[in-house]
């Protein structure tokens, strides 16, 4: 499966900025509608743009909505979902405790022995319970194309320190099985990463990371992962944050990233036309 | 933060994680099926048996006391979460036995290992605004948002309430940042907006050592926030110190070469300010409180951030603003 060079990525519609809570705020009002994210979806199309990453945010499920109501305009546009939508999680842990998360995002009766969740939360089978949490969070998408279908970092770099091996490989062989995409891992730590899956026999994971010049949220150090970007270990690095929140300029942003032979395609964020098409022509001519 | 702690430790190329104890069943039996961490129920029982080198308490602050002082007494170092203590006393006795038994201290205060506050702090004491004369500390967000209870955070003498779990960041900040401490609060006022129990605002004007005055503004219960947003401005007779967690804002009179800063304003952006860390999880700030905390039990020579004695500054003013507050 070929992945498009140039991926639109979703931190503007959710007021997510790196470098400016002033900014975040800005984005919050102009992206208050759906249609207003509809809208730099059309104008991405229309520069050539066609995969969205997105997070398994309650308001994407809208924009599915929208588009299988109007598929043949979409019906080559990709969606790469992105799971799970931490804050989500996060905020109903703290509310709702543990088992009142899983009570609130599982299908069925959770303490029924009848229904599928409940009978993995009985056996308290965790590769079971994530197959449904996974499967919750990809109803939004149905009869959509999902090609490759990520784990969020702050879940994979979680699991990967505490030692649960067993759910992130569980998880790529669900994804391969079941939905029958490629399993990506977004992750603040592309080394590690890339040696957990070798040796765990992940085969060719898609690894989702921040790549740029200046080293930003590239942990370990700069070095260690243009070892790897220029290894030939198995892996489809997707490079993100390549501007270093705003501290590059796109041209010397795209042509570090350009360098690097192994690396498919990159994500970045935007949502004026302007930028778009800049970014989109950048990167199709310098990876 | 227990799991967070869990997971950049287990990640720390010096530190083996040999086990961990909560009482949640389902936690329990992630643990035990998922990962080679022994797991216990009895943190007395886990310490006794696997004597560990350092202990991490990650529990309601209601329970800090008995659990660091089992430790201490078990020579073990500890990391405690913040807030470090309810009770000012208590705190004075964990500070004193840590001392005693000359064991490394650190309480998660996590906004000390932020590039733009540390930068924001080399500044001021560099003199590049000149005196201070004013100071002002906000903290924001969306943790209550809704008129309903139910877990430690809601309740009072759990250790809930938004002064102690969210207003303690940027006091502690405050202290910090101005290499000072906050001795009183003068005409503090707390509100519940949602909560039944405990406080979801904060403000006051405080006190510090050195004479220096400024405002306290903190709201847990703010939805124009995503997530938590604390900053911190100081003002000075040569210029001016706005930092959050993103962007470092200077304002001075005059250009100053030595600090590369031009008359007026200059901006400084945390991609130029944070240093690489051996495992990133929910920000770099968090491995590198873990590591100054490992690297200090290696080497106790070096410095330690975020000592015991520092968080328990923080913990007296926390309660000279609950003191004033209940005389409004």
């Amino acid at each position: 499966m070929e992945m498009d060079k140039v991926i639109l990525g979703d931190n503007q519609f959710f007021a997510v900025n790196h470098l400016s809570d002033e900014r975040s705020r800005q984005q919050a009002v102009r992206f208050k509608d759906d249609k207003a994210i509809i809208n730099v979806l059309d104008t991405a199309m229309e520069c050539g743009v066609n995969t969205f990453m997105c997070t398994t945010h309650d308001r994407i499920a809208n924009i599915c909505e929208h588009m299988r109501q109007s598929s043949g305009k979409y019906s080559d546009f990709k969606f790469y979902p992105c799971m799970p939508y931490a804050h989500k999680y996060a905020n109903a842990v703290t509310e709702l405790g543990i088992l009142g998360t899983l009570k609130a995002y599982l299908p069925g009766n959770l303490l029924s022995v009848v229904s599928k969740s409940g009978i993995a939360y009985a056996r308290k089978d965790f590769p079971a319970l994530m197959e449904l949490l996974v499967d919750a969070e990809m109803k939004m998408f149905r009869g959509l194309n999902t090609p490759v279908i990520f784990l969020q970092n702050v879940m994979t770099d979680l699991l990967y320190g505490l030692g649960m091996k067993e759910i992130l490989v569980h998880f790529a062989e669900y994804i391969r099985k079941k939905y029958n995409a490629e399993p990506g891992f977004i992750t603040m730590n592309l080394p590690q990463m890339v040696d957990f899956c070798e040796e765990n026999g992940i085969d060719n994971p898609v690894i989702c990371s921040s790549i740029n010049k200046i080293g930003f949220r590239m942990s370990g150090s700069i070095e260690r992962y243009e070892k790897y970007l220029r290894s030939d270990k198995k892996f489809r690095p997707i490079a993100m944050q390549c501007l270093a929140a705003g501290a590059l300029n796109p041209q010397e942003a795209f042509e570090y990233v350009g360098q690097f032979k192994k690396i498919e395609s990159v994500l970045f964020g935007a949502s004026s036309r302007a930028h778009i098409q800049q970014n989109y022509n950048m990167i199709n001519s310098l990876l | 933060m227990g799991m967070s702690h869990c997971s950049i430790l287990g990640a720390h190329p010096d530190v083996e994680v040999v086990a961990m104890c909560d009482t949640d069943s389902l936690l329990q039996s992630a643990f035990k099926k998922l990962t080679s961490i022994k797991c216990y129920t009895d943190y007395k029982k886990m310490i006794e048996e696997e004597k560990p080198d350092a202990v991490y308490v990650v529990t309601p602050t209601k329970l800090h006391y008995e659990m660091v002082m089992f430790a201490l007494e078990h020579n073990c170092h500890v990391f405690c979460e913040k807030p470090f203590s309810l009770d000012y006393e208590e705190g004075k006795t964990m500070v004193a036995v840590a001392k005693a038994r000359n064991l490394v201290n650190q309480v998660g205060y996590c906004n000390r290992y932020v590039g733009t506050f540390n930068e924001m702090r080399r500044l001021l004491k560099a003199g590049v605004i000149g005196k201070p004369f004013h100071f002002m500390g906000e903290n924001y967000g969306p943790v209550v948002l809704k008129r309903k209870g139910g877990t430690w955070r809601s309740t009072k003498s759990n250790g809930g309430g938004c002064l102690f779990d969210y207003a303690a960041h940027v006091l502690d900040l405050i202290n910090y940042i101005l290499d000072d401490v906050a001795i009183d609060a003068k005409g503090t006022f707390m509100p519940s907006i949602f909560s039944s129990d405990v406080d979801d605002a904060v403000y006051s004007t405080l006190i510090m050592e050195s004479g220096l005055r400024g405002q306290l503004a903190v709201n847990w219960s703010d939805d124009t926030h995503r997530k938590a947003t604390t900053s911190l401005k100081i003002e000075g007779d040569g210029g001016k110190l706005e930092a959050d967690t993103t962007t470092l804002k200077i304002y001075v009179k005059q250009d100053i070469p030595e600090h590369n800063l031009v008359k007026g304003w200059n901006v400084k952006y945390i991609t130029d300010l944070t240093p690489q860390v051996f495992f990133n999880l929910r920000g770099e700030e968090f491995s590198l409180e873990n590591d100054n905390f490992i690297q200090c039990i290696k080497d106790p020579s070096l410095e330690n951030r975020n000592t015991f004695e520092s968080a328990l500054n923080t913990d007296f003013i926390i309660h000279k603003l609950m003191d004033d507050a209940s005389q409004q």
